[in-house]
């Protein structure tokens, strides 16, 4: 029974604009005055309305807890973050008290000491005592602080008298132990407040209490690994990984996801060659300290389906293993025998293709003498230049920024379902929706997004209609009075028979409404990309030139483009693919170069924000597979082109010279007003056609699987199994879980 | 002296060591999960009928729009009484569904509550109260009666011929009229056991005995008659001056 931020008064059902009616719990004054109390001795200033919690960790002392979480509504139910104020008669729970000018706080004290041992003595006495056997141990909180705030020993001797609680069946992922429960309920809290699954909650009450769906039901959320993090024992572990391996065995590397186009930081946990997990790294401007499911989880794909050595089509076409100067001269060889020149080589970049590897590549085939650098957009929009073209980058990217989200006041979607193609920045606009007065509208598909949005339409003629038109609604009222009105384009449009018309007719109403929506402090024109490559390959320009989008390519060299359309490659092309899963688009191949995935290698990706962050290396690349960039080095080697760098530098110092935003990592680089308007302006010329009037179909069918890696994810194929497709996951029942195939 | 030495020792350890089990586990006497059951089951529909509904349409009313959740707890009790005494996940399904809530946010409620039945229960609930007042007054032969009467129950069961359900209850504030039990919405207070069994049979006939103490007194009056106030109370005038008379 917690007080949470809930969406009660917000249904997502069409009478959900009911937003004049909507008062929210948690909706303090933006008051930002400072106040200055005493905590152990030390003077601290704080803002006000922090919590007392807060104000001691800003004073350097440290506050045990179990339920405070900073992005989470206070419970204040473990009471273990008790502090000692003067002249307050107890002992005060620090996580729900309001820091107040003047008091003088103590966290040091005997009584302090005492209140400890003795929360901690409560929370023990149901607790089992399987550490030994528990997941959770080395990385627990209650066994951190057990040792260290808890008593020596022990009065509790009843062998047959701890509570004992089901386990529940939350899905593929999450693995459940409920008698290690502390109900602190923070996945309660998140699953409301954040992930938007209102089924997760509390029954019973007193000792009875316990976490759960009440009903048998699995926890279909795209965000439901993080309550995996946030619980602060061993009750939510995580399945795929369960005793794989202990905290201390692993070697952590900072690094970045690649999954979506959100770039969110993350950590990758691996042990000797293999990546053990996959968990999140806080950065407030991209995924504060979330990440998805498919980020987390489809770090096992990366053990299967992999290619590991260069692979060569021999007379009976079948692939035969190769030496890596062997495949490469047969590529130097099939370039001859086909007498490509010009036009005909092509390039595609594919979804998971790094920064330097474009980079590379785009330098070989443009001194090859080609333009033709096409991408994997949906039929034939990747052998033509994008509709929104590549010279300003205000026009591909998100240009309000990630955290901008939560300054907008009016949301308008086009063609996109953010919950799939940017799972992390859909809670953003969950979290601004429930505790701003935000309202979003929707043109395209309709979608599940665990907010409500007004649906305006499913194509463009009613996306005209409401632009040029005068729509009526709430929606429609509100936006017009927005000071911060923000426009999310999905990356689908580009691949859409009306995305000419779409980009021209958004760009002539973002030109038309003056300062309105893009103005010196604020840009809200954005374009979500979902897929990692793009936004890099937009910046440095690997698109084809139009004389060249028509030519017919006799050679077609891959770089990790498994999205590719079979139909658009000639049946006498030679085709090289390069990359690390023998899928779709190796199946093509003449020739199969190994390359690295992205825990492999240290590259620069791109966000949709235009945000370049660096990748590292956890593990090696397996068996002879090699960094991409250098695959592509090589085999210029070969063709006998020069290129003018050896190494990692040379490659940086040429992205530098390309965009120097490439290599200024972890910032954004803001278009500045008068470009971004420029931008916009040639974007009004283009799709003055009426729309054809197709409607947007969503891009992302099955969340779980988008690219090479989730598809050769175990992990994957169960969540689409248990959530996507609905089959009875047998395998998954509670009691009977097998050893997964790769332990 | 050293020959109770060896009489002393045996005691020493006894002292010593524990038995192994040294208190009854508490076990919860309800489930606070919900399995799928014939009798309870999501499929099985429920809805209120007119009455209820309109009742319940009134009841909304009383709180702001915005906050018609607040309404969970008198409509939850409306679809109890509708579905004879108790709440099935249907029930809880279609609250959440009149209020717009996720319908987590109801079983929250509904299992916070021990009011709420989520089993079947028979047609009359006796509810015999035992703590500390009514127990001081007799209450344990009070449970003890029912349960015997009822053809040898254990609280918490339910006659075979449905008839009855019997639990044992925390305070239900009638303390000056311990013991008592609670038969459906009515409270039986000042009990004996003969009291209780002629309750308990007007029951099984399908009677409904007068409600109230079962002792001579009038509601919680003292039962050593009265002690204060027992002169004539004055009338108006009474005492005044003439003119006032």
């Amino acid at each position: 029974m917690l007080r949470i931020v809930s969406s009660v008064s917000r249904p997502s059902s069409a009478s959900l604009l009911a937003v004049a009616n909507r008062r929210n719990i948690a909706s303090t004054s933006a008051r930002q005055a400072d106040i200055t109390l005493t905590v152990d001795g030390k003077e601290v200033t704080v803002p006000q309305g922090s919590a007392l919690i807060q104000a001691c960790e800003a004073a350097g002392s440290p506050v045990p807890r179990f339920c405070y979480h900073d992005r989470l509504a206070i419970a204040g139910n473990c009471r273990m973050c008790l502090v000692e104020v003067a002249r307050a008669p107890k002992p005060i729970a620090s996580c729900a008290m309001p820091a107040a000018a003047g008091s003088v706080v103590f966290t040091n004290t005997p009584l302090v000491h005492e209140a400890r041992e003795g929360v901690m003595e409560f929370l023990l006495a149901n607790h089992p005592l399987d550490c030994p056997i528990c997941d959770q141990g080395g990385e627990c909180d209650l066994q951190d602080q057990s040792i260290r705030y808890g008593s020596d020993r022990t009065r509790f001797h009843e062998i047959a008298g701890k509570r004992a609680v089901s386990n529940k069946d939350l899905g593929p992922i999450v693995k459940t132990s409920m008698n290690r429960c502390i109900q602190c309920t923070r996945c309660v809290r998140f699953a409301n407040e954040v992930a938007g699954v209102e089924e997760l909650g509390t029954t019973g009450r007193g000792n009875d209490l316990q976490i759960g769906m009440y009903v048998e039901k699995m926890m279909d959320s795209e965000l439901s690994g993080n309550i995996i993090d946030l619980c602060p024992v061993g009750a939510l572990t995580s399945k795929p990984y369960a005793f794989h391996a202990r905290p201390w065995e692993l070697k952590t590397t900072e690094s970045i996801d690649v999954l979506d186009a959100l770039g969110s930081n993350i950590r990758v946990d691996s042990r000797g060659v293999q990546v053990m997990r996959v968990q999140p790294r806080t950065n407030d401007d991209v995924n504060e300290e979330w990440i998805s499911d498919k980020t987390r989880y489809a770090y096992d794909g990366l053990r299967f389906q992999r290619l590991t050595t260069p692979l060569v089509k021999g007379p009976d076409n079948r692939f035969v293993a190769a030496s890596w100067p062997d495949a490469l001269a047969a590529i130097a060889a099939g370039l001859n025998r086909t007498g490509a020149s010009g036009n005909e080589i092509k390039a595609v970049a594919g979804h998971l293709a790094d920064t330097e590897a474009l980079v590379v590549l785009k330098d070989l085939v443009n001194r090859l003498g080609s333009d033709n650098l096409a991408s994997d957009l949906a039929g034939k929009f990747g052998n033509a230049p994008p509709v929104h073209g590549v010279d300003i980058r205000s026009n591909y990217s998100f240009n309000s920024t990630i955290p901008g989200v939560e300054n907008a006041d009016a949301i308008l979607l086009v063609g996109t379902n953010p919950r799939h193609e940017a799972a992390v920045l859909n809670s953003r606009i969950r979290k601004s929706w429930l505790r701003s007065e935000l309202v979003v509208g929707m043109v395209g598909e309709r979608a599940d997004t665990t907010y409500g949005y007004e649906h305006l339409g499913q194509d463009a003629k009613a996306l005209e209609k409401f632009l040029t038109g005068k729509p009526s609604g709430e929606f429609a009222q509100r936006w017009a009075k927005a000071e911060r009105p923000m426009i999310i384009v999905g990356s689908a449009m580009a691949e859409h028979a009306d995305g000419e018309a779409v980009f021209g007719m958004l760009a002539r109403y973002v030109s038309g409404a003056g300062n309105r929506v893009v103005r010196e402090d604020w840009n809200g024109f954005n374009v979500l990309q979902r897929v990692a490559s793009r936004p890099a390959l937009y910046e440095i320009g690997f698109v084809p030139s139009r004389a060249a989008a028509s030519a017919t390519p006799k050679f077609i060299y891959l770089l990790n483009a498994d999205e590719v359309d079979p139909a658009s490659i000639p049946a006498n092309a030679f085709v090289v693919y390069q990359g690390h899963h023998g899928d779709r688009g190796a199946a093509l191949a003449d020739v199969c170069l190994p390359g690295a995935a992205y825990t492999e290698k240290g590259s620069t990706w791109v966000n949709t924000e235009g945000r370049s962050q660096l990748g590292r290396a956890a593990v090696p690349p397996p068996g002879a597979a090699r960094e991409d960039w250098k695959i592509v080095r090589a085999l210029a080697e070969v063709l006998g082109v020069n290129l003018p760098y050896d190494d990692l530098v040379g490659v940086r110092d040429r992205m530098w010279a390309i965009s120097p935003s490439l290599v200024r990592w972890d910032g954004v680089e803001r278009t500045s007003i008068e470009v971004a308007k420029a931008g916009l302006g040639s974007l009004s010329a283009i799709g003055k056609k009426p729309p054809g009037g197709g409607k947007m179909t969503l891009v992302v069918n099955n969340f779980y699987q988008t690219d090479v890696v989730s598809r050769a994810s175990v992990t994957m194929a169960q969540c689409t199994r248990a959530f996507v497709t609905r089959e009875k996951e047998e395998l998954n029942s509670i009691g009977k879980e097998p050893l997964q195939a790769h332990a | 002296m050293f020959a109770r030495l060896p009489r002393r020792l045996p005691r020493l350890s006894a002292l010593s060591s524990r038995p192994i089990s040294t208190t009854v586990p508490k076990r919860s006497d309800a489930l606070f999960i919900h399995r799928d059951t014939t009798y309870n089951n999501p499929q099985i529909a429920f809805k209120f009928n007119p009455q209820n509904l309109k009742r319940a349409e009134e009841i909304i009313s009383h709180y702001p729009p915005q906050y018609k959740k607040a309404a969970v707890i008198p409509l939850l009790d409306l679809g109890q009484r509708q579905n004879k005494g108790w709440t099935s996940i249907s029930v809880m399904n279609y609250v959440a569904e009149i209020l717009e809530l996720p319908p987590m946010r109801v079983y929250e409620v509904a299992t916070f509550y021990t009011m709420f039945n989520r089993e079947p229960i028979g047609t009359n609930f006796v509810q015999v109260c035992t703590t500390t007042p009514c127990m001081l007054m007799g209450s344990t032969d009070i449970l003890k009666t029912t349960c015997a009467h009822l053809g040898g129950l254990k609280p918490g069961e339910t006659t075979k011929d449905g008839k009855f359900t019997v639990i044992e209850v925390e305070c239900q504030g009638a303390c000056s009229n311990a013991p008592m039990m609670a038969i459906n919405d009515d409270f039986y207070e000042d009990l004996t056991p003969e009291t209780t069994k002629a309750i308990l049979d007007a029951f099984s006939r399908g009677e409904k005995p007068k409600p109230g103490p079962q002792s001579s007194r009038q509601t919680s009056e003292n039962s050593a008659g009265l002690t204060a106030l027992a002169s004539k109370p004055y009338g108006p005038g009474e005492f005044c001056l003439p003119e006032f008379q």
